[in-house]
């Protein structure tokens, strides 16, 4: 008997999980850890503040996904010992490993920036980046009388870089059917050189700020933050005052990671680009949000990541030199408010660029446009998560491989 | 877009950025500094030499793992290349504007 461990059951663990239920030989034998008991549909976060959907609507248990031939350990991870292939758990148990993969992803950290947790955390100062975080700004927003609302990204990299912009278009949105938006000041506040960093999709899209009236700070590392003044300070002396914030906090990887040793200062995990092998060791891959590979850490990468993945872990078994195949593909719903959205499609070598998807030509989605049709397919794809995604089943014209077909690449030649 | 610094022609991005970090020279960095408003000195070649060899291993810079590399802090790093440290410092560098996927 051989044993595959998977660290970590969200939506790149569960995934693979299965893959590997279908795939692997008989005599492997696939184990599973997370210490949680529910799955989140974790794009469903961003609707929860503005009431779009509720807790309930965007959870289910674990357990569920799990395929039948995967035993799942309900326990903490203490750390892994890579010379000896053993993974220790918090309650004592060990796992032995001939292959494991890891997909701990990555979570908010909002103790590494000065003052940012305190007395006003969850009061004035919140995240929708956990489930509590979506679930308080609900209750926040729905009592708020109007005032600054700051969106904030602390720093790159985070998962899923476009949902400060949504939450602050959706904001827009919120205000104006409530009749308040006159009395809501929207400001958006990046390390980055502007909302948006792509010249193709800041010539696009660029519009939408002023259209909706909301501002950019640009080029702002926070340093620190006064919770009782409300107000942010950066590294060059800029202040931001709120009354409300709403921040993307440091994202880093799973603290099992530090303990054991391989991870970078964000616990992100050194990690081939296009084999998805750790460079740890080689027995040891990683997908999803725990690699730091250069892909948005996005579930959309996750799903590519996993085909290819499952293709090398079972080269790996067979001895056989492993695919360079991973791309960088992401595909990502960007919600604009009002019921439109926008899709964008690109991976390490493509920016994003307009055209048509997933049929070259036909669509029926844009790329890089705002539509109604976007919006159903955002709306529909919770379904396509639950039963399609995180199950390891196909999605149908969509590849694991960025297709060039039916995009306009030409405008990206600046 | 096209641009000759010190005898040499440099393919630049439309943000002023060299699109193959093989053009690069100290020239060329001393050029695009001053364009930028710096003047090179011992202390920022060491910070130079750090992003190139980080942008080749394909790792992605933040302004925090500029602080953590053991050259300079956060402090000193916008003292060095003020306004904008990391978005400078890349141009100088040669290597692409930190940016994320939109």
């Amino acid at each position: 008997m051989k044993d595959i461990v998977i660290l970590g059951a969200g939506t790149a663990g569960t995934l693979m999980s299965n893959h590997l239920a279908h795939r692997l030989p008989k005599d492997w034998r696939i184990r599973i850890v997370d210490q949680r008991k529910i799955h989140h549909y974790q794009p469903g976060y961003l609707f929860i503040p503005f009431g779009i959907y509720k807790e309930e609507d965007i959870i289910k248990p674990i357990e569920k996904f799990i395929p039948e031939r995967a035993e799942l350990f309900q326990q903490s991870i203490l750390k892994v010992d890579q010379e000896n292939n053993r993974v220790y758990l918090e309650n004592g148990t060990t796992l032995d490993y001939d292959v494991l993969v890891i997909a701990t992803g990555t979570d908010i950290a909002p103790e590494e920036i000065d003052g940012l947790k305190g007395p006003h955390w969850h009061k004035s100062v919140f995240d929708f980046y956990t489930l509590d975080g979506s679930v308080k700004l609900h209750d926040k927003l729905d009592t708020w009388e109007g005032g600054h609302l700051v969106v904030h990204i602390a720093e790159m990299p985070i998962k899923c870089p476009v949902a400060p912009l949504e939450f602050a278009f959706l904001a827009d949105a919120y205000f104006e059917n409530k009749g308040i938006r006159d009395k809501v000041k929207i400001t958006f506040v990046t390390p980055m050189d502007g909302a948006f960093t792509k010249p193709v999709a800041s010539a696009h899209l660029g519009h939408l700020l002023e259209e909706k009236g909301i501002e950019v700070v640009p080029n702002f590392n926070i340093m620190s933050l006064d919770g009782e003044n409300k107000v942010m300070m950066d590294y060059e002396g800029k202040e931001v005052s709120y009354d409300l914030l709403v921040t993307v906090p440091t994202n880093k990887g799973a603290d099992y990671v530090e303990r054991s040793g391989f991870g970078d200062e964000l616990n992100f995990i050194p990690t081939d680009k296009a084999t998805l092998q750790s460079k740890v060791k080689d027995n040891i891959f990683v997908i999803g949000d725990a690699t730091n590979v250069p892909a948005s850490k996005a579930g959309s990468v996750a799903h590519f990541e996993g085909e290819i993945l499952l293709e090398n872990v079972l080269r790996f078994i067979n001895g056989k030199e492993l695919l360079q195949e991973f791309d960088g593909h992401a595909n990502c719903f960007v919600e604009t408010g009002h019921g439109k959205a926008l899709l964008i499609d690109f991976n390490y070598t493509h920016q994003p660029v307009s055209g048509t998807f997933p049929i070259p030509g036909v669509g029926p989605l844009n790329l890089m446009k705002e539509s109604r049709m976007n919006h159903m397919g955002k709306m529909a794809f919770k379904w396509i998560y639950w039963n399609m995604l995180i199950t390891g089943k196909h999605i149908p014209f969509v590849s694991a491989k960025m297709s060039e077909a039916g995009k306009n690449f030409e405008e990206a030649n600046v | 877009m096209e641009t000759t610094i010190a005898g040499q022609t440099i393919a630049l991005n439309n943000e002023g950025y060299l699109t193959d970090l093989n053009q690069w020279s100290r020239e060329v960095a001393t050029h695009i500094a001053k364009e930028e408003g710096i003047d090179l000195t011992d202390e920022h070649w060491p910070v130079i030499e750090y992003l190139q060899e980080q942008h080749r291993n394909e790792i992605p810079l933040t302004i925090r793992k500029v602080g953590k590399s053991g050259i300079v802090n956060i402090k000193e790093f916008y003292a060095l290349f003020p306004g904008g440290p990391l978005k400078k410092a890349s141009r100088i560098s040669g290597i692409p504007k930190p940016a994320s996927c939109i």
